[in-house]
């Protein structure tokens, strides 16, 4: 507390006990990618982790910022972690390196750093690396497929050059190219790649970590339940409209990081919109962008390109959807 | 009891431990006589009181010594009887530690009272009953001392006053003197709310306090048993609730709209230490002399005092025990809306209803200020539903005009978003800063406005008067023109032509 | 190539209309700027912009004849204020005006007045009152501190009082945190 001004009590949330319940709501979703899909993530998250530590140091110390408060709020490492988790597990090293420092140096501190920034760091990050690197950015392990603990070491450190051993395309991915090649939605969907793929369940762990971080009250309703309705509702209606080109709705929630977006990537508050409209209005037109980008753009999953373009409306967003004050008109 | 009781809750608000069993555990205790009474002159909201006593004087219990100073202030009386010995600048409760105003009276002891009556309102009338409280010195005794006498209408922009709302909440954590005054005084509180009900013709009186002092709300209710005009409204313990257009709300379902006073439509509201003022000047006679305090927190012996004014603060606290880990820090008001007192050295007003003893997490200054995160904590917990995040921004960029565009000045300090801020931003800090900058602005404006005026007034004037003068003039030359100034010249012709002969002859003489 | 041609001329011609309407229709009439600039200067009346007054030097200014930072007691806040109505770049004060002053009212010496009225002609607000022989107040709610009056006074009775804080016009500062992290930390 400060000089001689009240209030002299305050609540004890802290910005890093904020960022740690993300970080603790982000375990079970992990541990389910683990447990299906090998180690890969762990040594994502690891490299991750390590790699935004010694960035952000080293630029607090460059900026002539105090470390130790801004090392200890977590919220490089939350950036770090959602990265990784969108970065296929079988990505190698250098993969996350890159992104993490273009994360927390360009998104993150160019701008400011913590509170400053003006788009989601994870998601530049990600959006730079699928530009760059789309062949390694679209190659997710194949479900059960056995690989021992040696071998991945040795793609975590060397990578290979034919991933199609271990390797497949996401659904969504699959999905895509199929229907180019003018296959039916019910014939591709029936596939096993699709049919099953038990990436389902890594979003169904996110989906309980997002929920006890409303539980939390560390994140609202607003966001994450306006993009997975949105999403919902354009996905029923075009697959209503034309069953045979267009996937139903539950594909759409279950596949790609639906609801790891839903929960964590848009929610990011830095930058992402503070009135409960604006959240509302932000959240269904990162849906309806996603939703655009997986049917008709040139990537199979548009969650990085929806969230930054929708973070340059933010200010827009805040200003024209003002709740009214108590006692006003 | 009704089952189906509406209940109206505003956005936010915070829930905080309330540290209110601290100071009731012992009843109120009546504080003795001081050596020394400081009274400042300006206790209250508006402007100082003006004095009529004179240093040397005499002066009796409950004696005016400083009359109300227009409508916006209030009286102020003798407290004990004494003698006079000073009127000078000394230190006050004050957040700026300056000093201001103050009469101090060297007590005799005796406390001999002046002649005090009971008033009468029903024979002498509505109109002299006001009059007369105007110079009770009584103002609102919940802290934000504004003058009582100005809320004691019948009427307000033609709405009849058809409610009375006692305000009970005490929402504020440590302080406990409207509680205790409520258990210990049921009686004068409750003839005092039937007093004010008659006198102001109001339809319903309804007691709105919280749900935490159930003490208090069982002793209300044995009360009013036989009251058919006052009724109980139990709230929800959610600070801000005490504040009045909050407590309106959860207690009637009304927001009153902004720049509105309640009694526009209809309600009135008051603080139960108010109404007991209230109800001994009219029912004793006596004015507005003393008050109960809550000296807790960090403290030996916590309780609630009945205090004169302008006790020295520090006789109390001694009398309290002193501190039970010395830091020196004290609190007046409650910690979510008050301040840190300069020093003890000060007198109690009509203002102090608490002060708390710094506990040492208060004092903690090694939490970081860090950047704000944009989280909308602050907008979740604000009972005006502003959003403190943006004003926060446009205070601490000074863009002033930016910051009265997003409601500053709808804001109530109640201090929630700086209590829920993760970052530790002390936002209603900026608020304060914003406000009294924007304050001031406006008053140079004004000046600047009455500047100008002046200056183009003298402008006009100096012209008027150039003009005027050249006027003037003309005139002169006009009127000395034709024959008088022929005639001017015909005498002065023949001046020169008499002395030149007086030459010429004295010159002749000579030769 | 034709219908593109075409289409341009189509398109330069309607919003060549269009703007001619609009700027019949929305015509400002007059130029309020000399009240503009003159609402933003404070009214002290003193001078130190070389202009004798503060209409005078609006006039000025929006002539282009004077620079925006003549004015020290409007100081930094003006000059800033100035440069946002008038579009052009923020200048720092020149100093060869006078530097900003705490605000100040004059406070004659009653004792050693003669009652010459010289500075009640100096007063551009008739803030001081008088008559000949007889010593002078001022009046100091509103006297605007422009030391006009300091120069002609021939006994130097005379002083300039900065306004004292008292409880009545006391501000809440702008807050200071022990560590503030999120300011640059002095190297």
């Amino acid at each position: 507390m400060i000089s001689n001004q009240s209030p002299f009590v305050q609540d004890t949330t802290s910005v890093s006990y904020i960022m740690f319940l993300v970080l603790v709501a982000l375990i079970p979703g992990i541990l389910v990618h683990c447990f299906l899909f090998g180690y890969g993530i762990l040594f994502n998250i690891i490299t991750a982790t390590i790699t935004v530590l010694i960035a952000e140091y080293l630029i607090l110390k460059a900026r002539n910022y105090p470390v130790k408060p801004f090392l200890t709020d977590y919220s490089a490492i939350v950036t770090a972690w959602l990265l990784a988790v969108s970065i296929p597990s079988i990505a190698p090293w250098w993969i996350i390196v890159v992104g993490s420092l273009f994360s927390i140096i360009f998104a993150k501190h160019f701008y400011g750093g913590l509170g400053s920034n003006l788009f989601n760091p994870a998601m530049v990050g990600y959006a730079i690396l699928l530009i760059s690197f789309p062949a390694i950015m679209t190659k997710w392990p194949s479900a059960y497929a056995s690989v021992s603990f040696g071998e991945e070491l040795k793609l975590f450190f060397f990578g290979i050059s034919n991933y199609d051993a271990i390797a497949s395309a996401t659904p969504l991915d699959y999905l895509k190219t199929e229907l180019l090649l003018n296959k039916n939605i019910d014939q591709v969907l029936a596939e096993p790649i699709i049919k099953a793929n038990p990436l389902i369940w890594v979003g169904i762990a996110y989906l309980l970590g997002g929920i006890f971080l409303i539980y939390k009250k560390i994140i609202t309703w607003h966001l994450p339940l306006t993009y997975l309705l949105t999403l919902f509702l354009v996905a029923s209606l075009f697959s209503l409209a034309n069953p045979n080109n267009f996937a139903p709705f539950y594909y759409h929630l279950l596949n790609g990081g639906t609801f790891l977006a839903a929960f964590f990537i848009i929610t990011d508050p830095v930058s992402g919109p503070t009135t409960p409209k604006g959240k509302i209005f932000f959240a269904f037109m990162v849906a309806m962008l996603v939703y655009l980008i997986r049917i008709f753009g040139g990537y199979p999953e548009g969650i990085a390109f929806a969230v930054i373009f929708m973070n340059i409306c933010v200010p827009l967003i805040d200003k024209l959807s003002q709740p009214k004050v108590f006692g006003h008109d | 009891m009704k089952l189906f009781e509406n209940i109206f809750k505003f956005n936010g608000g915070i829930q905080a431990e309330t540290h209110k069993a601290i100071s009731t555990a012992e009843t109120i205790k009546k504080f003795g006589i001081p050596k020394k009474i400081i009274l400042p002159l300006r206790q209250h909201i508006g402007r100082l009181a003006k004095i009529n006593v004179n240093i040397g004087d005499y002066v009796l219990k409950g004696q005016l010594i400083a009359n109300a100073d227009g409508n916006v202030s209030a009286a102020i009386h003798a407290p004990t009887s004494g003698y006079i010995e000073s009127i000078e600048k000394l230190p006050i409760p004050h957040p700026s530690g300056l000093p201001d105003f103050c009469v101090v009276i060297i007590t005799d002891g005796k406390d001999t009272w002046v002649d005090k009556k009971p008033i009468d309102w029903k024979k002498i009338g509505y109109q002299k009953t006001v009059e007369l409280l105007i110079s009770s010195g009584i103002v609102g005794l919940g802290g934000a001392t504004f003058p009582s006498h100005l809320k004691l209408t019948k009427k307000d922009h033609g709405a009849k006053l058809t409610t009375l709302i006692i305000n009970a909440a005490e929402c504020e954590p440590y302080i406990t003197c409207d509680d205790m005054l409520m258990r210990e005084r049921i009686d004068e509180l409750i003839k005092g709310i039937n007093l004010l009900h008659d006198f102001l013709e109001f339809e319903e009186s309804i007691i709105s306090i919280e749900d935490n002092k159930l003490d208090a709300i069982e002793k209300i209710k044995k009360a009013i048993i036989n009251e058919k005009n006052i009724s109980l409204k139990i709230v929800p313990t959610i600070y801000p609730s005490g504040d009045a257009k909050r407590l309106i709300y959860l207690t009637k379902g009304i927001k009153i709209p902004k720049n509105t006073r309640s009694s526009e439509l209809g309600i009135q509201m008051f603080n139960v230490a108010t109404i007991v003022a209230i109800y001994r000047f009219l029912e004793f006679g006596e004015p507005s002399l003393s008050r109960i305090i809550t000296i807790t927190g960090n403290i030996k012996k916590p309780r609630n005092y009945e205090v004169l004014f302008g006790t020295p603060l520090e006789e109390i606290i001694t009398d309290a025990g002193g501190q039970k880990i010395n830091n020196q820090t004290f609190i007046m008001g409650g910690p979510m809306m008050g301040f840190a007192l300069p020093s003890i050295q000060v007198p109690v007003t009509k203002a102090m209803n608490c002060i708390i003893s710094a506990e040492t997490e208060m004092l903690k200054n090694d939490a970081p200020v860090l950047p704000c995160i944009r989280c909308a904590r602050c907008a979740e917990a604000c009972p005006v539903e502003l959003q403190p995040q943006e004003l926060y921004w446009f205070s601490k960029s000074k863009q002033l005009d930016k910051v009265e565009e997003y409601n500053l000045f709808d804001c109530i300090e109640c201090g929630c978003c700086s209590y829920v801020c993760p970052s530790n931003i002390p936002l209603v800090q900026y608020y304060r800063f914003a406000k009294s900058e924007i304050i001031e602005e406006r008053q140079h404006q004004e000046e600047a406005n009455i500047a100008r005026e002046r200056n183009e007034f003298r402008l006009s004037r100096l012209e008027r008067e150039k003009i005027e003068r050249a006027e003037r003039n003309a005139q002169r030359r006009a009127q000395t023109s034709s024959d008088e100034k022929s005639k001017l010249v015909e005498e002065k012709r023949k001046a020169i032509q008499e002395a030149m002969a007086r030459v010429n002859k004295e010159g002749d003489n000579s030769l | 190539m034709l219908i593109t041609i075409g289409v341009i001329i189509f398109l330069s011609l309607i919003i060549g209309v269009a703007l001619g309407i609009s700027a019949i229709k929305f015509k400002v009439d007059g130029d309020p700027i000399i009240e503009k600039i003159d609402s933003i200067l404070p009214q002290t009346q003193c001078g130190q912009c070389g202009y004798p007054g503060c209409k005078p030097y609006a006039t000025a200014i929006a002539s282009g004849e004077a620079d925006i930072n003549q004015c020290p007691p409007g100081g930094d806040d003006g000059i800033h204020k100035l440069a946002d109505l008038l579009g052009v770049d923020y200048k720092p004060l020149n100093e060869e005006h006078g530097v900003p002053k705490p605000k100040s009212v004059a406070i004659i010496d009653e004792k050693t007045c003669i009652g010459c009225t010289l500075c009640i002609q100096a007063c551009p607000v008739d803030a001081i009152l008088g008559s000949a022989k007889h010593m002078h107040t001022i009046i100091e709610k509103e006297c605007t501190g422009c030391e006009l009056c300091l120069p002609p006074c021939p006994v130097d009775c005379i002083d300039m009082v900065p306004i004292k804080e008292t409880t009545e016009n006391w501000k809440w500062k702008y807050p200071v945190h022990k560590l503030r992290v999120d300011e640059r930390a002095t190297p």
